[in-house]
């Protein structure tokens, strides 16, 4: 017989069944059920198969300690992969499926691939399947790799909360020093958050039934929460606290129920303290692995959680003064205990599926249930996270917190305290910061390490199925360092993440070198604890706040003119307006240059630069001269970084004596301030000079093309258009709104800014296209004012430059010759790749007429020998203007090229072209004025 | 997350700062003579050193530079100051 | 003692309970001289020890390393190869790494398990579209089989990836390399090892170079946790702790060390089987041969020694593949860990003189040296046994930051892996 549920006792409540299903046949449990729970109450012995060898396996733990019984769960269409059946709260409807396992547990068909375990020991992966090549094995070993499968649906509404809080004390861990230090804190006026993974609060008190200072275990529990609630302490069970990382933060998971994401929290905690108990080491012995083999302290678990007895005659085997209380349970709960020393012989366990008993030495005990407890392994994971060490106790054969941070503290049996009364006195003088001596240990343990050269299979990591033969094998081939064990073995890096193993895998380590164990040293603890969805980092990243884009004041007039919105540089703009992309730019192009086009500008930067310091900063700043720009005068320059390597380029207008404005490109505002700012505060007085990004205040309507002038005429402004000349700016007012009115083209025509208040934009819009209507101007978008630009041969950076462009390849090479004055990035100008004769120069390139537009990024080759890229194409349309393809290209020597026939190649295609100035319409610039 | 104190705004959520640059290097007088190798120290060399450290960093919140003392190894913060001479009179925009 | 691998060598020691294996390399006491020393016992460190013993004969060498060999970045990437560059310096030399990794299995007699399942980096704009086809052209040329997929292109090969229009980070097509792919980490560096030492080098654990000994104005040897130990021509491959060695023998680099982290899911059944790069969620992901989904992103921006990773960039990649691939949401994080990556200012590695005669560099190679080993350890080699630089490694000697001859790859793709 094996596992079944007791009359009375545990957390349970008997008075609900609920049903569920496991690997095909139904079953029930109680509310305060796990899936293990329930299954083990029910009898079932095999929970699942190991991950290479296909084993049967029984529940070895209770809680997160077990690496066994791993299910996909599905409850009403939700699937959630590789639930840990032992810490997997059973809900009514469930239906659960071993993983790794087929058609099932009980009866896996790939079990038979325990026979050529010889040939399947660490590493061997690296000694074969070379030849010919990998390619020919990894898709069947893959096939046989992966433990659960994942459904390919994401579940409705998972979505994890976080939340963010702090306080003075966080506990982590509810067991009896857990509660006995939250409360402490609390009364002593501390704010204090006490975590617990389970739901019911009290760690492994419901282990045994003595009483605890006078009580019951569960009466003691709840007057520890009812006074640490009272004194303003706060408590979350089933809350996971899986991380800390620095300064203080811990990351805790709050289970939500099945298929819902967990909350998060993030606690910035000033002090943490470390109270989540110690886990049972297993034994190493020969079949240890068998189903019926298990923790002593799982069964105990077991029984005083869930009133379930493992077994029925049950042989323990213990190395411990642990094991003592609860064998004494398992009696008095009707249990045949029959108790064994390791010491008397190897141990091997008995059986096949199910344990028929086991063999010490000579003597052979039948039991259906074998009880094992090698020592007490504190759980020490959220220490190392925070940066503890961890000392050696050989009294108690186990690692145990050493030197730790200031903010962390450690407190009952993961601190080593494995006494209950010690560990009470301990953890209240921790939480109160008080001294304390610990004083002796009445635990006593004998050291019960894996004996190298031992005979049969014993298991050192049952998930992974590295046994004590692998370390051995490891050994032999000099994979020594704890890291390469793990590594070559995978010991300790399956989803238990070595819970079980470790310990014993770096004794067995110890021993085969006859080296002491902290020498060996421990793998590395990294968060999270336990395994936690990746819904938990989500948080707000998710949909289009990933990174959410800008908007326009004027969207909703955009989206009425039936503007086709897209991503330039994180706006949301207008690409063009009307249902179909090309024949819309097409008109809009000629719109703009018969008529006029109206084209929101609003994101481009307005970053003012003022102060006394001002004028010599923004000389210093600009590749351009600036100094000697008149006030209400506007120029074209480019921002450099100290490489040499253009940044941003745009006009910059002095709006008086010791103030600019500065337009930078709408995707590099950030960048452009963060970069005046550094200036600014780094080598100049920064109470001379202030930086002030406005791009947001104001909206700017750009109205370009023979038209223009007219229309800016006709809206009352009080300023007279004809007068402003090219590259000039004026103020005006817009009703009662101040108004700029900025001179400049991007587009060869006469083209006018109009900047007012954001709050007017809509009222601007309207007036403009009022105005603009009658003579035949029409709202552009986008992609017609990159086609407009591109006649021009004017260059958008980040499209028509790339991470190598000077100004001097784009043909602005005086202030590289000429400029007296110390400026960003000048001395890298003179570099002897920035005087390279072979530099990749802007040009135009043409292509017959009637011929094909050029593919954007088709690349410019040398016909002879070996292809060769020189080059490349950065901007390339159709041009309606010249009813002609048009391309600009950045060329190697371009400048001396100009005329030559060049081959390009795109996508394996060829094509040609002929090199010319980048500018293909109106290169006198007769326009601007007409 | 690490906090990190802004001498103007107190300790802050990481996401807020970026880092800057070592300080102590001063940009060279570029309008005399400056050889390659200068220039190249002057742009690119670090100390990028293990431990105690001093770092130039902004706070993109207030868009103040300063300086931070941090252990690259540990992550522990242990002071912060302000880049400027003199702070704004108390009370100045 | 049973040396060379081989599925009949792995039947016949199974039948013998797999004792008759020889150590995988030996860990002899350090000799007082040795005619190179190699400092760093990573990927970079141990293939330049094999390639001077085995391509150059130069077989009295040591390396030495602090830890354990492969403890550094060569054990804690994500294992993505590929060589898909844009510069020709750069394909040349990271193509030449993937050409030696194809052969590396049967040539160290170790199975490194190249996986050459291809690898997509997507395009999420038309404009991004553009910008990928400018790569894939560059990498045409330049000789490297890298293709642009359209979006139909990317769903057959990964079905999984979210194709919604509305996405924040649609998919509008991918650059593909099918050539590229991953390899097993640990297996590299033992396979290196394994060769090194069958040729006689000295691979020393627990070694600490704690100084570099000059002696006017040339390298003579350094002092280590282990003691002094000679050799007049010492290479350094040490990655995150480049500056540190630096520092002891008197040089400056234009180096800045973060943390780079990675990613590993709980192991599930095959579900996606090639590399998927979204440069606009900064966030890669491919599945091992376990199971594992193995994913990470960008640096986090913060100078760093410390070996841990920070939660906003955690936030930002695991976000990112949860919005990438929405099942993966409740997929549960078995573990994440964090490299010292060195990180130079264009993205490109550093190799040859270091100033000191004598000191040889292979550094800089940030988040993307793992593809790199084989080539990185050939150059060094080269370099240290010819006192030349290998015509491939002459680009990206020191001297390019004086003469502005930068290989700005970061510029050029994004992220770098
Ligand atoms: C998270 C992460 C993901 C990555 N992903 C990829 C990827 O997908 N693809 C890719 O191509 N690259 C990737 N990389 C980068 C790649 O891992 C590295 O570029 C590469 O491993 C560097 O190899 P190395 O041998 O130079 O350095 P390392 O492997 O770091 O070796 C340097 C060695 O030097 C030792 N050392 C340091 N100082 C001393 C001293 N004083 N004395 C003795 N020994 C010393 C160290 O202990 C270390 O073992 C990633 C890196 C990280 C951190
Ligand atoms: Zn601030």
């Amino acid at each position: 017989m094996s596992g079944r549920r007791l009359s009375q006792g545990g957390l349970i409540d008997r008075s609900r069944l609920l049903r569920f299903r496991f690997d095909g046949r139904d079953f029930t449990g109680h509310p305060g059920d796990t899936l293990a729970s329930a299954l083990l109450a029910s009898g079932v012995r095999v929970m699942g198969r190991s991950f290479k060898y296909h084993r049967p396996r029984g529940l070895w733990g209770a809680w997160f300690d077990d690496p066994n019984a791993v299910f996909n769960v599905r409850l009403r269409g939700d699937e959630l992969p590789n639930c840990p059946a032992t810490t997997t709260a059973l809900v009514d409807g469930m239906q659960a499926r071993a993983v790794n396992a087929w058609p099932n547990a009980e009866n896996d068909l790939k079990g038979g691939l325990d026979l050529f375990h010889r040939w399947l020991g660490a590493g061997f992966y690296y000694k074969t399947f070379m030849w010919p090549d990998w390619h020919l094995f990894e898709p069947s070993i893959r096939k046989m790799a992966g433990l659960g499968a994942v459904d390919g649906k994401a579940i409705d509404g998972y979505v994890a909360d976080q939340l963010h809080d702090d306080c003075d004390l966080l506990v982590a861990g509810g067991g009896a020093a857990g509660l006995a230090a939250a409360r402490a804190a609390a009364e002593a006026g501390y704010s204090v958050v006490l975590a617990d993974d389970h739901p019911t609060l009290g760690g492994s008190l419901y282990q045994g039934d003595e009483p605890i200072e006078g009580e019951e275990p569960q009466a003691w529990v709840a007057a520890q929460v009812a006074a640490i609630r009272a004194a303003g302490g706060r408590i979350l069970t089933s809350t996971t606290v899986f991380g800390l990382y620095d300064h203080g933060l811990a990351a805790l998971a709050e289970d939500r129920g099945f298929a819902r994401a967990p909350r998060l929290w993030r606690l910035r905690a000033r002090r943490t303290l470390v109270a989540t108990g110690a886990m049972d080491r297993p034994i190493t012995f020969a079949d240890n692995d068998r189903p019926g083999v298990m923790s002593l302290q799982g069964a105990a678990e077991f029984l005083g959680r869930y009133g379930v007895l493992a077994g029925q005659r049950i042989a323990v085997l213990s190395n411990n003064s642990h094991s003592a209380p609860i064998v004494a349970r398992l009696r008095a709960a009707g249990a045949e205990v029959i108790e064994a020393d390791p010491a008397e012989g190897a141990p091997r366990a008995l059986g096949g599926k199910r344990l028929s008993g086991v063999q010490i030495g000579a003597r052979k005990i039948d039991c259906d249930t074998l009880l094992v407890s090698g020592g007490l392994t504190p759980t020490v994971h959220l220490w190392r996270h925070a940066g503890g060490k961890l000392d050696w106790s050989a009294e108690k054969a186990a690692f145990v917190p050493g030197a730790g941070p200031d903010h962390m503290l450690a407190a009952g049996a993961a601190n080593g305290t494995f006494d209950l009364d010690p560990a009470l006195a301990e953890a209240r003088a921790a939480a109160l910061g008080t001294p304390h001596a610990t004083g002796a240990s009445g635990y006593r343990v004998r050291p019960l390490w894996p004996q190298p050269g031992s005979k049969g299979r014993q298991w050192i990591d049952f998930q992974h199925d590295v046994t004590l033969k692998d370390v051995e094998l490891a050994a032999r081939e000099n994979y020594v360092s704890v890291e390469h064990l793990k590594r070559y073995t995978t010991l300790g890096m399956a989803a238990d993440q070595g819970k079980t193993a470790n310990m014993a895998g770096l004794a067995a380590m110890a021993a085969i070198q006859g080296r002491p164990i902290p020498e060996v040293g421990t793998t590395t603890f990294r968060p999270p604890f336990v395994p936690v969805p990746m819904e938990l980092y989500h948080g707000t990243r998710r949909g289009q706040a990933v990174n959410p884009l800008k908007r326009l004041e004027l969207e909703p007039q955009h989206r009425a003119a039936g503007a086709a919105m897209g991503e330039y540089g994180g706006w949301l703009r207008p690409a063009w307006y009307g249902p179909e992309d090309q024949s819309a730019i097409t008109a809009e192009v000629q719109a703009a240059r018969q008529a006029a086009g109206v084209f929101d500008g609003s994101p481009l930067g307005k970053i003012e630069v003022m102060g006394p310091d001002a004028a010599a900063f923004v000389n210093f700043i600009y590749y351009n001269t600036i100094a000697t720009l008149e006030p209400g005068h506007i120029r074209y320059g480019f921002m450099l970084r100290e490489n040499g390597l253009i940044f941003d380029d745009g006009v910059i207008a002095r709006l008086a004596e010791d103030r600019f404005l500065i337009s930078c490109s709408s995707s590099h505002v950030a960048g452009v301030e963060a970069m005046l700012e550094s200036w600014r505060q780094d080598g100049n007085d920064p109470d001379r000079i202030f930086v002030h990004d406005t791009t947001q205040h104001w909206a700017t309507i750009t109205v370009t093309g023979p038209q223009a002038r007219a229309i800016v005429a006709a809206l009352d402004t009080g300023a007279d258009p004809a007068t402003l000349a090219h590259m000039t700016l004026t103020e005006g007012r817009f009703g009662d709104s101040p108004l700029r009115i900025a001179r400049v083209s991007f587009t060869g025509d006469a083209s006018f800014e109009l900047s007012v208040p954001a709050s007017r934009a809509a009222d601007l819009w309207q007036a403009v296209l009022a105005a603009g209507t009658p003579l035949g101007a029409r709202p552009i978008g986008l992609e017609a004012m990159s086609v407009l630009r591109a006649e021009k041969g004017f260059i958008m950076v980040g499209k028509d430059t790339d991470g190598e462009t000077m100004p001097h390849d784009l043909g602005f090479d005086v202030p590289r010759r000429k400029k007296k004055a110390a400026f960003v990035g000048d001395r890298a100008l003179q570099t002897e790749a920035a005087n390279a004769a072979d530099r990749r120069q802007l040009v135009g390139l043409r292509v017959a007429d009637s011929g094909t537009v050029l593919p954007t990024g088709a690349h410019i080759v040398t016909g002879d020998g070996p292809q060769r890229s020189i080059g490349f194409v950065t901007s390339s349309y159709f041009s309606p203007t010249l009813d002609r393809p048009i391309a600009l290209a950045l060329l190697e020597s371009g400048q001396q090229r100009i005329g030559d026939r060049v081959q390009l190649r795109h996508l394996g295609q060829s094509l040609s072209a002929t090199v010319t100035a980048p500018c293909a319409l109106d290169p006198e610039g007769e326009r601007l004025n007409a | 997350m690490q906090l990190f104190p802004c001498p103007f705004c107190g300790p802050r959520n990481e996401r807020e700062f970026h880092y800057v640059a070592e300080p102590g290097k001063t940009r060279p007088d570029t309008t005399g003579d400056i050889t390659a190798e200068d220039w190249a120290a002057y742009l690119y060399d670090t100390k990028n050193e293990k431990g105690p450290v001093r770092e130039v960093w902004m706070h993109l919140t207030c868009r103040e530079l300063f300086v931070m003392e941090r252990d690259s190894v540990t992550m522990d913060v242990l002071g912060s100051k302000t880049l400027r001479r003199t702070l704004p009179a108390e009370g100045a925009a | 003692m049973n040396k060379t691998y081989s599925a009949l060598n792995l039947f016949r020691e199974g039948l013998r309970g797999q004792r008759g294996w020889a150590p995988a390399w030996r860990s002899p006491k350090p000799k007082p001289a040795y005619d190179v020393i190699v400092i760093g016992g990573g990927g970079h460190g141990l293939a330049t020890a094999y390639y001077l013993a085995k391509v150059h004969g130069v077989r009295n060498v040591a390396v030495l390393e602090k830890g354990w060999i492969g403890g550094g970045n060569s054990g804690r990437n994500t294992t993505v190869v590929r060589s898909d560059y844009y510069y020709p310096e750069s394909a040349a030399l990271y193509d030449m790494s993937v050409r030696l990794y194809e052969g590396l299995s049967r040539e160290l007699n170790y199975n490194i398990m190249l996986s050459q399942r291809g690898m997509m980096i997507l395009a999420h704009s038309e404009a991004e579209m553009e910008i990928a086809a400018r790569q894939v052209n560059a990498m045409q040329i330049n000789g490297i089989d890298s293709q642009l997929l359209d979006t139909e292109g990317v769903r057959k090969l990964a079905p999984i990836l979210n194709f919604d229009r509305g996405a924040r980070y649609p998919i509008h097509g991918a650059m593909y390399q099918g050539r590229g792919g991953t390899a097993r980490h640990d297996a590299v560096v033992w396979g290196f090892a394994r060769g090194a030492d069958r040729l006689g080098v000295d691979i020393i654990q627990n070694c600490e170079v704690t100084d570099v000994i000059v002696e006017g104005g040339r390298v003579t040897g350094v002092a280590t946790t282990r003691g002094e130990i000679r050799a007049d021509r010492i290479g350094a491959a040490v990655a995150g702790h480049s500056s540190v060695l630096a520092h002891m023998a008197g040089y400056r680099l234009p180096i800045h060390s973060y943390a780079l982290q990675a990613f590993v899911s709980e192991p599930l059944k095959p579900v996606l089987d090639t590399v998927v790069l979204s440069p606009g969620h900064g966030t890669y992901v491919s599945q091992s041969d376990k199971g594992g989904l193995v994913f990470g992103g960008g640096l986090d921006r913060i100078p760093s020694y410390g070996q841990r990773g920070n939660l906003p960039v955690q936030e930002t990649v695991i976000g990112g593949l949860s919005e990438m691939v929405p099942m993966f949401s409740k997929v549960k994080l078995l573990r994440h860990w964090a490299g010292i990556v060195d990180v130079t200012p264009d993205s490109s590695p550093i190799i040859g003189p270091s100033g000191v005669e004598g000191l040889y560099l292979n550094c800089g190679w940030g988040t993307g040296g793992f593809k790199a080993i084989p080539v990185g350890g050939y150059m060094l080699a080269h370099i240290l046994a010819t006192g030349r630089h290998h015509d491939l490694s002459r680009p990206f000697d020191l001297s390019r930051f004086t003469r502005g001859r930068l290989i700005d790859e970061g510029a050029a793709s994004g992220i770098a892996h």
